[in-house]
């Protein structure tokens, strides 16, 4: 088994008397994509977002290349090079392309107007997020439009260009294509083949069996705040799937203890 | 391996070419056309408007409340509402001509600039670290701030000498075209604001945290520190006013601009500003500061009465919110 990219071991969150993850781990290989399923209330959004920075587990261990680390928050896990992408809140619709993909990490000019006036290098904004769309084969004609000027797709696509632009270990993907059309999902599928392509693996988190099946390495399944079976797409059916996310079967010993 | 001039990469778009859908979407174009439209009409109508000395005046009254309206925009542009802006102000003259008057002009300025960057802060904190709504907290701030104001001033009047406190009331001539360098302040400010929110990230994130709280915390942004910048400088803002005010009327009056909260609050929204946040321009503000002026100046040259000045004050307010809801529904 390879070194895993990102680990998580015995993650336990609670709120009040609920238990969101109950001892939950997690195993990201390099360069694969991995999905992450489990039914309403089996605690994913909760081990993502501790993945991502975006809540502090209570007790539990994160390791990237096996090193032991701490997201305060989800600056903290961006400077570990980990990227979200989240269903529909991560872009300003009133701000344009270029503004949200730099968004938080914005580029000042050199000299005097960057040092001393602090002023943005728009220009070099908009020629980076234009050549990132670009590379990713996004379709849009100017990234000074605003962003509610964009479909659903367009947006989505907006919010993986900056993941892809600044994730450089890590992109992690919740419910990508909830929100979208039949097209616009297929376009956001293959921008994870491409994500993969370049040798950065992807979580994603998702309901639709269909595209689960049809991009990921390996299938995370959890269930009640905890991981039940990592399974491979090849060796199980979608139903086989299915019945595992609702305990209605059993995994091998292997898939229990986290597949090979 | 694909260099720049691969032709299966495609290019960088070109720059945008003019269409009347991105002009329409310039939301500095409505309140723009409007000021235009007035000064138009009031030309025509009256013999009086159109002379220097009136463009001159109407500049002189609006440097006030235009002030002011630079700090209640960006607080608006992060989805807030600052209601006790006015009354920081008031009590920042009080504060300054009193300490004036004890110990010269130059620490009258700077405690009313700490006094109302306090009070600024105070409001922030409030709003930020309590999550208190904006709306309320400032409610209780004006309040609070009005009647220390009355506490403090004994329900008199301070007069101030001629000198530092009264300087932004100085006239000067371009031309024949008299102004005050409190003139030039108002546009100085409205300059910097527009510099500090549109080119640089501290005011972009502005723009984010009043659009969409939760996307701006998930890109990284403090919205707290954020959030205080903007009411301490406001508060910063509202002891520029004060001084502003001393310039034009050299009496620190504990009743003076009792209204100048929604005056403010007038400017922003004529001036395209969503009160929803994360939309709009301190741009607009000067222009929709400067239409009240006109448009309050041309009724009265028209020999207009002051309560039908302020129906249509009134009447355009609640017009550019419609506008402003309709441009939001269009998007949503």
């Amino acid at each position: 088994m390879t070194a895993p990219v990102l680990q998580a071991r015995g993650l336990v969150k609670r709120y009040g008397n609920v238990t969101a993850i109950n001892g939950a781990d997690f195993d990201l290989l390099p360069a694969e994509v991995l999905a992450v399923i489990g039914d309403n209330g089996a605690g994913k959004s909760t081990l993502i977002k501790a993945l991502a920075g975006a809540l502090i587990p209570d007790s539990g261990q994160i390791l990237m290349d096996g090193e032991p680390v701490t997201f305060h928050n989800t600056r903290d896990a961006r400077a570990h090079g980990i990227e979200t992408v989240y269903q529909d809140l991560a872009v300003i619709p009133a701000l344009d392309i270029a503004t949200n993909v730099f968004l938080g990490r914005e580029l000042r000019r050199k000299g005097f107007f960057g040092t001393v006036l602090r002023r943005l290098d728009m220009p070099a904004m908009r020629a980076a997020s234009s050549a990132h769309l670009a590379d990713l084969k996004i379709g849009i004609k100017s990234v000074n439009q605003a962003v509610e000027t964009l479909s659903g797709g367009q947006r989505q696509g907006v919010a993986v260009v900056r993941s892809a632009a600044f994730g450089k270990r890590v992109i992690i993907m919740d419910e990508p294509t909830a929100a979208l059309g039949v097209k616009e999902s297929g376009m956001v599928v293959d921008l994870i083949r491409q994500i993969r392509a370049r040798g950065i693996p992807v979580v994603l988190i998702s309901h639709d069996m269909p595209h689960v099946f049809e991009v990921a390495d390996r299938i995370h399944v959890h269930r009640l705040g905890q991981r039940a079976a990592v399974v491979r797409p090849s060796e199980r059916s979608m139903s086989d799937v299915v019945a595992l996310m609702t305990g209605a079967a059993e995994p091998t010993d292997e898939e229990r203890s986290g597949g090979s | 391996m694909s260099g720049p001039n691969d032709p299966a990469m495609p290019k960088a778009p070109a720059p945008q070419r003019f269409s009347l859908a991105g002009v329409l979407r310039q939301p500095l174009l409505g309140p723009l056309a409007a000021l235009i439209i007035a000064l138009v009409v009031f030309s025509l109508i009256t013999d009086t408007f159109l002379k220097p000395q009136n463009l001159s005046l109407i500049l002189q009254q609006s440097v006030v409340i235009g002030i002011l309206a630079v700090g209640q925009t960006m607080i608006i542009l992060t989805a807030g509402i600052d209601l006790s802006i006015g009354a920081i102000m008031v009590l920042g003259t009080i504060v300054m001509a009193k300490t004036a008057g004890a110990s010269g002009a130059f620490v009258g300025l700077l405690t009313a600039l700490l006094v109302c960057a306090i009070l600024g802060a105070v409001n922030g904190g409030l709003v930020t670290w309590l999550k208190l709504p904006p709306f309320i907290v400032t409610l209780g701030t004006y309040t609070i701030i009005y009647s220390a104001t009355q506490l403090l001033a004994g329900s008199a009047t301070y007069p101030v000498a001629d000198g530092p406190l009264t300087w932004l009331g100085t006239t000067f001539k371009i031309g024949s075209f008299t102004t005050t360098y409190g003139v030039l302040v108002m546009l100085g400010a409205y300059a910097v604001a527009w510099y500090a929110l549109t080119q640089t990230a501290g005011g972009r994130h502005v723009y984010a945290v009043g659009g969409s709280p939760e996307a701006a915390r998930l890109s990284g942004i403090k919205s707290g520190r954020v959030l205080m910048s903007v009411y301490i400088l406001t508060g910063l803002i509202a002891a520029l006013a004060a001084w502003a005010a001393l310039g034009r009327i050299p009496n620190a009056d504990p009743n003076a601009y009792q209204n100048a909260n929604l005056e403010t609050i007038t400017a922003v929204v004529i001036g395209g500003t969503s009160l929803f946040g994360g939309r709009g321009s301190v741009l607009g503000t000067l222009v929709g500061t400067l239409i009240v002026g006109v448009l309050r100046n041309g009724l009265t040259q028209a020999g207009v009465d002051n309560l039908y000045q302020n129906i249509a004050t009134g009447i355009l307010v609640i017009l550019a919110v419609t506008l402003d809801q309709l441009a939001r529904r269009r998007n949503q």
